[in-house]
């Protein structure tokens, strides 16, 4: 294979929207009440005259949005400047309430961080710029030729992260962005909702001859919210750059959009069409003081991340990287990971034991069920730490394994009783097995035959015909071993 | 004029209640409706409340209970500061019929405090004026002088305190907007330290520099209201967190006075023509000052002269900000042709030249000194020249307790006069800017006047937090000039 003859020149910027309880400058609700979606709520009734922009009200900024913020800043590795100021950024739209942005221009709260993602095995060190806060604004809608303007989402907290153009392919930008979703919604201070458009991803994309270093002409992919998207714009925008350079164009600086449903990028504005932003520091607001014992304060709160959990738990506790990486990017399979690990006391090769399975059923069957199941779900940790126990013992099939959890989270019943009440523990014994597996091999003569004559895949056959026979319940190797007993007339 | 002490005495004596004198003063604004002071009279809410007033005195045993020191003062405020359930027009055709929200904190402590508010008064379109005549619904009058302007931009609150309708009004001063109406008016006008009176619910002309303060008859009624309206307001985040403790007594004698020489130059072009009259009030006063014990200091204010073209830089990019908000889409009013829009900057064009000239003028300033490739020339080399100004008074308040200057350098001029020169109307400023620049408080106190009898007015500075001094330093004056 031929080395390819251009290389992609990837940067990201992501807005993330905080899970603080009010917005970042009133005192309004920053999300609807738990339950309702932000579409469910009637149009501008999150509001008050500080977020409408009403003449005379004035910003006070939320302390949470700041604490939050450093949280990212520090579990990122970024330094925090002990003095930051919010600026005004100034552009006329509707629903932008007052004619101008607050947010954070030379003087960002975080600067020079860096996130570890893994690009075909190997680790590579994707460098963060700036992290700083800023105020959502509204959402206009364009129906039945008027624009509608709805203000709720105006002022909700958001911190935008943005990357060094440290990313060569649009894969890496997916794992970058899985792997910063997964260590924000860790850190607790956001809901990492994408359907909500919590997580919104603006990247920016050059290519250049391979082996170049100069930069090529960027284009700006706005307001992407899916990871697979964020892949499928970058892999468009790739091909078309390609293409216009080797038709002898050049690329133009300019702001594309991302339709997913055609599968393409259309140019949104040039560079001449560009905005001057007006920047300078907020008059209402106070520069951000932070001193350091504070921030080490904020330092102490921060827990272990996930790709550290990763880490951890491929080497002590023999866990697949796949299995891992499923568990340690959802902080609710993390939890039940972690609470029945746990509670299987404090000896290392049984947790060993325990571990693996307890995590391929949390990324298999719980996770299928939790999708499935649309009432009170009941899990506890405990269960799986059960299961785990009696699926090593030998005493579970693990078709009678994926029963019994799907009855422990409709009733929450303990794994044992469950396992009793269903008549499911696994039957390991010669003495019971052995008349079915006589009456199968009796009724299966030609499959016995050829079993014989060397046909090893009749096994299979045999041994499903046996499972059928004892409910499930019959252990898999117990058989397999009286099978090769009878067939060679032990 | 009259005074807080008169109308509560009177109240006390039985001589007048307050629903009287509130009737009284309703009155007296619509006889003398043609000052165009007010631009909104609410008698049926003042009348309500003075009744209240009236009630509560009564309650009290004919005693103004201790927390309710304004207990049925009819008060004014200027029409940029919300007052809930009445409209704030800000002297605008933008926000002609813009309902108050809510109150500004300064209005509400008022209310609070047992005060009668009668009404809006006029002022320049969004504060952006010296003169009174930049409002969209015809200019105040002087008066003392009703072919005169009375000064800008808190001009009805200045007029209606100066022809009796009110003891006290409150205005707003971002370079000079209570202390020069005061003095072209002859009534006395304080500018707060930077942050002591709540912002919340002024509306922004320029937020680093905007400043509520109260007009008044005498200095002990502008200091019982500016009592009233300070203090801490968590809705301000530049509010000032713990006013420092007021010094003890001060009395004149043994006062360092300084007097900038860049102030009272010879150098005609240095001192912008400052009327040979107005020096010479400006000057007895100060030797009033010195008979009365006080140190007379020649100081220097280096970098004052730059203060003009420092603030018209930091105060039309934060106006042209601060303003953006005003679009039509969330309230106020839109452009009459705004059906006729086609494009988004249609509509926003239309919706915006609602704003006068004056007001347009300055946003365009603004957005030019903020724009790429001047920012750096214009914007950022005006806040460092804003540092020097400030370090400039830290030395000075090193060496005398306060500074004084005129107000202005002239006496109230006609209406019309200066209309054709924006710069000339600039450099009424001159002496009120440099303490809007650098945060401190400042006072104007009538000190005679000139031969056509209109009233010039003395200028003291001091340093943060010294309103007590200034407020004892002029009583020391009141009246004896």
């Amino acid at each position: 294979m031929t080395p390819p003859k251009f290389e992609a020149v990837i940067g990201l910027e992501v807005h993330c929207q905080l899970s603080t309880q009010t917005k970042i400058f009133c005192a309004c609700p920053a999300s609807p009440p738990s339950g309702q979606s932000v579409s469910e709520i009637e149009p501008n009734t999150l509001v008050c005259p500080v977020c409408v922009g009403h003449p005379g009200t004035l910003p006070v900024l939320n302390e949470r949005v700041v604490e939050y913020a450093v949280r990212a800043g520090l579990a990122l590795g970024c330094g925090i400047r002990n003095d930051s100021v919010v600026a005004r950024k100034n552009y006329f739209y509707p629903d932008l309430p007052r004619g101008y942005q607050l947010s954070q221009h030379d003087e960002p709260i975080c600067e020079n961080g860096s996130l570890e993602i893994q690009v075909k095995e190997s680790p590579k060190k994707v460098r963060i710029k700036r992290i700083h806060l800023e105020e959502d604004a509204g959402k206009s809608s364009h129906e039945f030729g008027v624009t509608l303007v709805n203000l709720n989402r105006a002022g909700v907290p958001l911190i935008e992260i943005v990357t060094e153009p440290d990313l060569r392919a649009p894969e890496e930008a997916g794992d970058y962005l899985r792997e910063l979703h997964a260590a924000l919604v860790a850190l607790g201070i956001t809901n990492g909702n994408l359907q909500e458009g919590n997580f919104r991803c603006d990247a920016n994309i050059s290519i250049r001859p391979s082996g170049s270093e100069r930069l090529g002409t960027r284009v700006e992919i706005k307001n992407v919210n899916s990871f697979r998207y964020v892949e499928k714009a970058l892999h468009f925008e790739i091909a078309r750059q390609i293409a216009v350079i080797e038709s002898g164009r050049s690329v133009i600086q300019e702001t594309r959009l991302y339709d997913s449903q055609r599968d393409q990028t259309f140019s949104m504005r040039t560079k001449e069409e560009a905005e001057d932003y007006r920047y300078f520091p907020d008059p209402d607001l106070l520069p951000i003081s932070l001193d350091e014992a504070w921030i080490g304060q904020v330092q102490r709160s921060i827990p272990e991340l996930p790709a550290q959990k990763r880490i951890r738990w491929e080497s002590e506790l023999s866990l697949s990287s796949a299995d891992a990486r499923r568990v340690a990017s959802d902080p609710e399979s993390t939890r039940l990971f972690e609470e029945a690990i746990a509670g299987s006391g404090e000896s290392p090769a049984a947790r060993r034991t325990i571990a693996p399975v307890v995590a391929h059923l949390i990324v298999g069957e719980v996770a299928r069920l939790k999708e499935s199941e649309d009432g009170e779900f009941r899990l506890a940790p405990s269960h799986l730490q059960e299961l785990a126990a009696e699926l090593a013992k030998g005493q579970l099939s693990s078709t009678a394994a994926k029963k019994i959890l799907g009855l422990a989270c409709r009733t929450g019943e303990a794994v044992g009783s469950l396992i009793d009440q269903a008549g499911l523990r696994q039957e390991s014994g010669s003495d019971a097995l052995l008349p079915i597996v006589d009456a199968v091999l009796a009724e299966n003569a030609t499959a016995v035959a050829e079993l014989r004559s060397g046909k090893e895949k009749v096994l299979g056959f045999l041994l499903g015909q046996m499972m059928k026979r004892s409910g499930g319940r019959g252990n898999p190797e117990v058989l397999r071993e009286l099978i090769k007993k009878r067939i060679q007339g032990i | 004029m009259i005074t807080i002490r008169e109308i509560q005495e009177k109240a006390l004596q039985g001589e007048s209640s307050f629903a009287a004198t509130c009737e009284n003063l309703i009155q007296k604004i619509h006889q003398r409706s043609k000052l165009n002071a007010f631009l909104s009279v609410e008698s049926q809410r003042a009348h309500e409340r003075a009744k209240w007033a009236d009630e509560q005195l009564s309650r009290a045993g004919g005693k103004i209970p201790a927390h309710l020191p304004l207990l049925g003062v009819p008060v004014a405020i200027k029409d940029n500061l919300q007052w809930s359930g009445s409209r704030t027009t800000c002297a605008s055709k933008m926000l002609e019929n813009y309902c108050s929200p809510f109150s500004a904190t300064s209005v509400s402590r008022l209310e609070r405090a047992g005060a009668v508010i009668l009404g809006k008064t006029n002022l320049d379109e969004f504060a952006m004026g010296g003169s009174g005549e930049h409002s969209a619904f015809g200019p105040a009058l002087n008066p003392r002088d009703e072919t005169r302007v009375p000064g800008g931009s808190s001009s009805g609150s200045a007029a209606a305190v100066a022809a009796g309708l009110v003891p006290v009004a409150l205005g707003s001063d971002t370079g000079g907007s209570i202390r020069l109406p005061a003095s072209f008016c002859g009534v006395v006008g304080l500018k707060p330290t930077y942050g002591r009176v709540s912002r919340h619910g002024l509306v922004a002309f320029a937020s680093s520099l905007d400043q509520v303060g109260p007009l008044g008859a005498t200095m002990e009624d502008v200091s019982q209201v500016q009592r009233v309206i300070e203090g801490f307001d968590p809705l301000d985040s530049t509010s000032i967190r713990e006013i420092p403790p007021l010094p003890l007594a001060v009395q004149v004698r043994g006062v360092r006075i300084g007097v900038p020489q860049e102030f009272f130059a010879d150098d005609p072009s240095a001192a912008s023509g400052l009327q040979p009259e107005v020096r010479l009030r400006v000057e007895q006063a100060l030797q009033k000052y010195e008979s009365l014990g006080a140190k007379l200091v020649p100081i220097s204010l280096p970098h004052v002269r730059h203060a003009v073209s420092c603030y018209y830089l930091i105060a039309v990019a934060e106006a042209s900000s601060n303003l953006s908000r005003f679009d039509g889409i969330r309230f106020g009013t839109r452009g009459p042709r705004v059906g006729e829009a086609k494009t988004l900057e249609d509509f926003y064009c239309e919706n915006r030249s609602l704003f006068g000239k004056e007001v347009k003028r300055r946003i365009l300033l603004g957005t030019f000194v903020l724009s790429a490739g001047f920012h750096e020339a214009y914007y950022k080399r005006a806040r460092i020249v804003r540092e020097l100004i400030r370090a400039d008074f830290e030395v000075a308040f090193s060496q005398v307790d306060l500074i004084a200057s005129p107000v202005a350098p002239t006496t109230a001029f006609k209406l019309g006069e200066q209309n054709l020169n924006p710069i000339q109307m600039y450099l009424n400023d001159l002496y009120t800017i440099p303490a809007n620049l650098a945060g401190l408080p400042a006072i104007s106190l009538p000190v005679g006047s000139d031969s056509l009898g209109l009233p010039v007015g003395l200028q003291l500075i001091g340093s943060a937090h010294s309103e007590t001094l200034l407020i004892q330093l002029g009583r020391a004056l009141e009246g004896s000039l």
